[in-house]
């Protein structure tokens, strides 16, 4: 293990980005999303949660996929995907990295949308463990250590100094870029750190809320609940808590007319707005209630069918911070989800 | 504020029971004691949740829409600022007025948790407001706030009181508040062009798109919006540049011009804390210039600003030319 | 494992058929005038527009077809509206195939087959019953009972009088849902039609058409003693991708582009009733 003193940390970004892009939280208009790291930004890795989560390094909320030419009758596909360079994701907190799993299990599964994979095979992702946590943090309930993330990199961060260990290939690569910088150390504090912030996280409010209910078998009976009216009341049908979540998938394909031909481009979609399936002739889920109930369901009990039983939810408690009106999946949980919730 | 809610809560049994009402639109208790919902009560039973305190920021006004058109009269419970959406709705006639039954509430600012949050280090365990002071105890100590630096960006310049006609109310007298609700469009306004561009830029560029404050705007009752709508031409998900969630937002601007509230629901759900609020205050702020001083929802009849004609009205070309500055 | 770029071929429209007053059936070849890939009766493929969009149409051809591909589509929205404006020579987009198939090699050889479509429900089954036919000795005894609004909504009606009407040990049944001075056939909706008929439940039946046909005839199938197990249907959702990752046309566990469009009924009766 080594580490950093925390005031040279601007010396470790440089050193990175030197070598390739680096993304990290970065401090922009008041607020803090993942950003290119350059000359000049406000860097704010100790954020707990940014209000985005990393996916739209793998995943963009906007995404070009192919051009259109059209002459006549004619038609030619350009394809312009790109290979993508090595870059370097910063500062990822052990719910969003369990995210990222979570998205694999779609993208990378066959057939493998390449969009995706190639910046999914060159991102290098350093992790950083939790110190600070929130009361919306439920991370725990999905098995998810927060103090030990994985990644190709775990970081540990404490008042003075940043704590680094390489844990792949990918990770010793990285390593081996910034080792100047770094001095050896570390094993005590971060164990201390991590034993310190376990203790806080078994107390959070939400750390012991049972899923046992969300299970294949009981999917009619968990679709068929009547607590759905009452939980969707207040829904605006909105899609911030679409857009926040770090495993929300689903998208739109769109076609946008330019002066050089047509592009094809895919953008983030919400299965909380009103035409998600609307179809020339109907839809299939008229009403707000419906599209509530398909975002816990699909989360808590859908995915998890298709995939030996992983939950689409990390616990990173954002839709819990950012909705609105205050409805979230902790209350899905707590309504649906198990007598030990009561 | 508890007072307050005992008297609503009193009421809201009384209408449920007497059946003068089939249901009472209000807020319920959250997860947190900063985070209500809110909720329709049908039953005396269901009211054991019910919850009025300083983090009930939400405007129930836009409910009614929906609500109104069932069966049995809606009893609603109303802050000033939300009897302004309230009355505009009935205006456009979004909002069968007969089956509302309105209750104007008190409201002394409502609290910001996020603004709490930034200001305190630990988890809140509870927050109490004595006159200025907003007394936070986390688990890492105590704190005293300044209330006005922690309440939400609509209720810092309020100075709005109960509009809705036909109202009971339950309220304590409130003082009469001296502020300048266009200071932040001042600042602005005073800007080189530049900056003002960078400034929005940088504000803008942070919207991820969700709707949220279309969505919740009390003002954007289409029933279906032109963004939404794939045969308008304009049907957008989400970006292809920063440069269209400018034109979203300064496009919904103009539609809500003139029947904007200024009831700031737009900022207090923005998830990127964009102060959407300003475009809507700069547009009031040009009405007020342009055509004499206007409040969108005063009353809920009448002709309006933009909606109107009278032979003063300033020449379009005169607004060009900057004269309304 | 495959690679999707979700980026289509360009394909070649060779012939237009109009089928009815809003279906018209497109022949499709590559720019190099093969056919564009190879399917199995009842997968689906993305055909688009682009500019306009691009939809989930089945392959109304049979697989033994090797030279085209042919769509049925019946005009109701902003894409099929642009393909039925065009000409003979029009490209457009094709990628698939999607989805599974009817198990025409599983669990159809050697059956009894019963095919009950309505409208333009007969898409989907005009390629597994051409490809029945391709391999007749494979499959007993074939019914199929279609049924539309009109004589004039009836899809493939030549096909089926030529080819279908002639095949051996096969029986067509075709009825309209009101009386018309120029049909002498059956009259009346396809529920009713297929209890009348009394058909043996000891065929494997597959549905296709509007919900409401696909309910009560299943209804009409059970009461006759068909069972569910041996029966079969097409779902159809929104799709935006094809390959389960969209999320779009997700109903409980299953994604209607990869685990469908088709299912067995017993299949169906576990998922919630959303589609």
């Amino acid at each position: 293990m080594f580490k950093i003193a925390k005031e040279r940390l601007n010396e470790l970004y440089s050193k990175i980005a030197e070598n390739m892009p680096l993304f990290m939280p970065i401090k922009k208009a008041g607020q803090v999303n993942y950003g290119a790291y350059e000359a000049g930004v406000e860097t704010s890795v100790e954020t707990l949660k940014t209000v985005k989560s990393p996916k739209d390094l793998f995943f963009p909320q906007s995404e070009n996929m192919m051009k259109f030419k059209t002459e006549g009758k004619n038609i030619e596909v350009i394809d312009i995907r790109s290979e993508k360079d090595a870059f370097v994701l910063f500062g990822v907190r052990a719910c969003d990295y369990k995210a990222i799993d979570v998205l694999d299990k779609v993208f990378l599964a066959d057939p493998v949308d390449t969009y995706y994979q190639s910046r999914r095979e060159a991102s290098v992702i350093v992790t950083l463990a939790c110190s600070k946590v929130e009361e919306s943090c439920f991370c725990k309930v999905f098995g998810i250590d927060a103090t030990a993330p994985q990644g190709d990199v775990t970081t540990w961060m404490d008042e003075g100094y940043m704590y680094w260990q390489a844990n792949t290939e990918k990770g010793e690569n990285l390593t081996a870029i910034v080792k100047e910088l770094l001095d050896n150390g570390g094993e005590t504090e971060v164990k201390a750190q991590q034993e310190a912030t376990k203790a806080v996280i078994d107390e959070l409010p939400f750390s012991n809320l049972d899923l046992s209910k969300f299970k294949p078998e009981n999917l009619n009976e968990l679709f068929n609940a009547q607590e759905w009216e009452e939980m969707s009341e207040a829904c605006l049908g909105c899609g911030t808590c679409t857009f926040v979540c770090p495993t929300c998938q689903c998208f739109d394909v769109r076609d946008f007319k330019t002066n050089e031909g047509i592009i094809r481009y895919r953008c983030w979609d919400s299965c909380m707005y009103s035409d998600f399936t609307l179809m020339a002739h109907g839809n299939s889920r008229t009403t707000q209630m419906q599209r509530f109930r398909q975002r816990f369901m699909h989360k808590l009990v859908y995915y998890p069918s298709q995939n030996g039983g992983l939950y689409s939810c990390v616990g990173c408690g954002r839709c819990v911070n950012k909705c609105p009106q205050h409805l979230n999946i902790v209350k899905v949980i707590k309504t649906l989800g198990g007598k030990d919730n009561d | 504020m508890k007072d307050v809610e005992m008297k609503m809560l009193e009421r809201a049994k009384q209408l449920l029971e007497s059946g003068e009402v089939a249901r009472v639109i209000g807020w319920k208790k959250g997860e947190f004691f900063y985070d209500p919902t809110p909720a329709s009560f049908e039953t005396v039973d269901e009211l054991k949740d019910f919850v009025y305190d300083w983090f009930c920021g939400a405007n129930l006004s836009k409910y009614l829409i929906q609500m109104s058109k069932k069966e049995g009269k809606t009893a609603v419970f109303l802050k000033p600022c939300d009897t302004y959406s309230f009355n505009q709705l009935v205006k456009e006639h979004r909002i069968k007025r007969e089956n509302v039954y309105v209750i104007a509430v008190e409201c002394l600012a409502k609290l910001n948790i996020e603004a709490i949050k930034e200001k305190t280090d630990g988890i809140v365990k509870s927050v109490d407001v004595e006159d200025k002071d907003v007394k936070v105890v986390t688990t890492n100590g105590e704190y005293t706030l300044y209330k006005p630096e922690v309440v939400l960006s609509k209720c810092a310049v309020c100075n709005k009181t109960h509009q809705a006609k036909d109202e009971e109310i339950i309220l304590h007298e409130r003082p009469e508040r001296d502020v300048n609700r266009f200071e932040e469009v001042e600042k602005l306004e005073a800007m080189t062009e530049d900056e003002r561009f960078a400034f929005w830029k940088g504000q803008l560029s942070k919207c991820i798109r969700c709707n949220a404050c279309r969505n919740v705007c009390p003002a954007c009752s289409c029933v279906k919006c032109v963004f939404d709508n794939p045969h308008s031409g304009i049907a957008a998900k989400a970006n292809d540049s920063e440069f269209e969630e400018q034109l979203f937002h300064v496009i919904r601007a103009f539609h809500v011009a003139g029947r904007c509230t200024d009831c700031g629901e737009c900022s207090r759900v923005c998830p990127q804390h964009i102060p959407l609020h300003l475009l809507n205050r700069k547009f009031i702020k040009d009405i007020d210039g342009l055509y004499g001083e206007f409040q969108a929802g005063e009353t809920d009849e009448g002709k309006t600003p933009l909606t109107s004609y009278t032979e003063g009205d300033i020449e379009p070309k005169d607004v060009f030319n900057g004269e309304a500055k | 494992m495959t690679n999707e770029n979700l980026i289509p071929k360009v394909g070649v429209i060779t012939d237009i058929r109009k089928d009815t007053p809003d279906v018209k059936t497109f022949r499709v070849v590559g720019t190099d005038g093969k056919k564009l890939f190879e399917h199995m009766p009842g997968q689906c493929a993305m055909v688009s527009v682009p500019g306009v969009g691009e939809c989930m149409f089945s392959i109304t051809s049979s697989p033994t077809n090797k030279e085209f591909m042919e769509f049925s589509i019946k005009k109701c929205g902003c894409v099929t509206e642009v393909l039925h404006a065009m000409e003979v020579g029009q490209q457009i987009t094709v990628r698939g195939p999607y989805g599974k198939n009817f198990p025409v090699e599983e669990d159809f050889k050697g059956k009894d087959l019963l095919f009950i479509a309505g409208g333009i429900g007969l898409a989907p089954l005009r390629s597994v019953i051409n490809y029945v036919r391709h391999y007749r000795e494979n499959y007993g005894k074939v019914v199929i009972v279609y049924g539309a609004r009109s004589k004039d909504d009836l899809v493939d009606i030549e096909e089926i009088k030529t080819e279908w009407m002639n095949e051996p040990n096969t029986e067509v049944y075709l009825t309209i849902d009101r009386p018309q001075d120029d049909w002498d056939g059956h009259v009346g909706f396809v529920p009713a039609y297929v209890k009348e008929l009394g058909l043996n439940p000891n065929m494997t039946a597959v549905l296709c058409g509007p919900p409401i046909m696909i309910k009560f005839t299943l209804a009409g199938l059970l009461e006759l003693g068909f069972e569910k197990s041996n029966v079969f249907t097409t779902l159809e959702l929104r799709m935006k991708c094809g390959i389960g990752k969209c999320g779009r046309c997700n109903v409980g566990d299953k994604f209607v582009c990869k685990d469908g469009p088709v299912f067995r009924m017993t299949e169906l009766d576990e998922l919630p009733n959303e589609y």
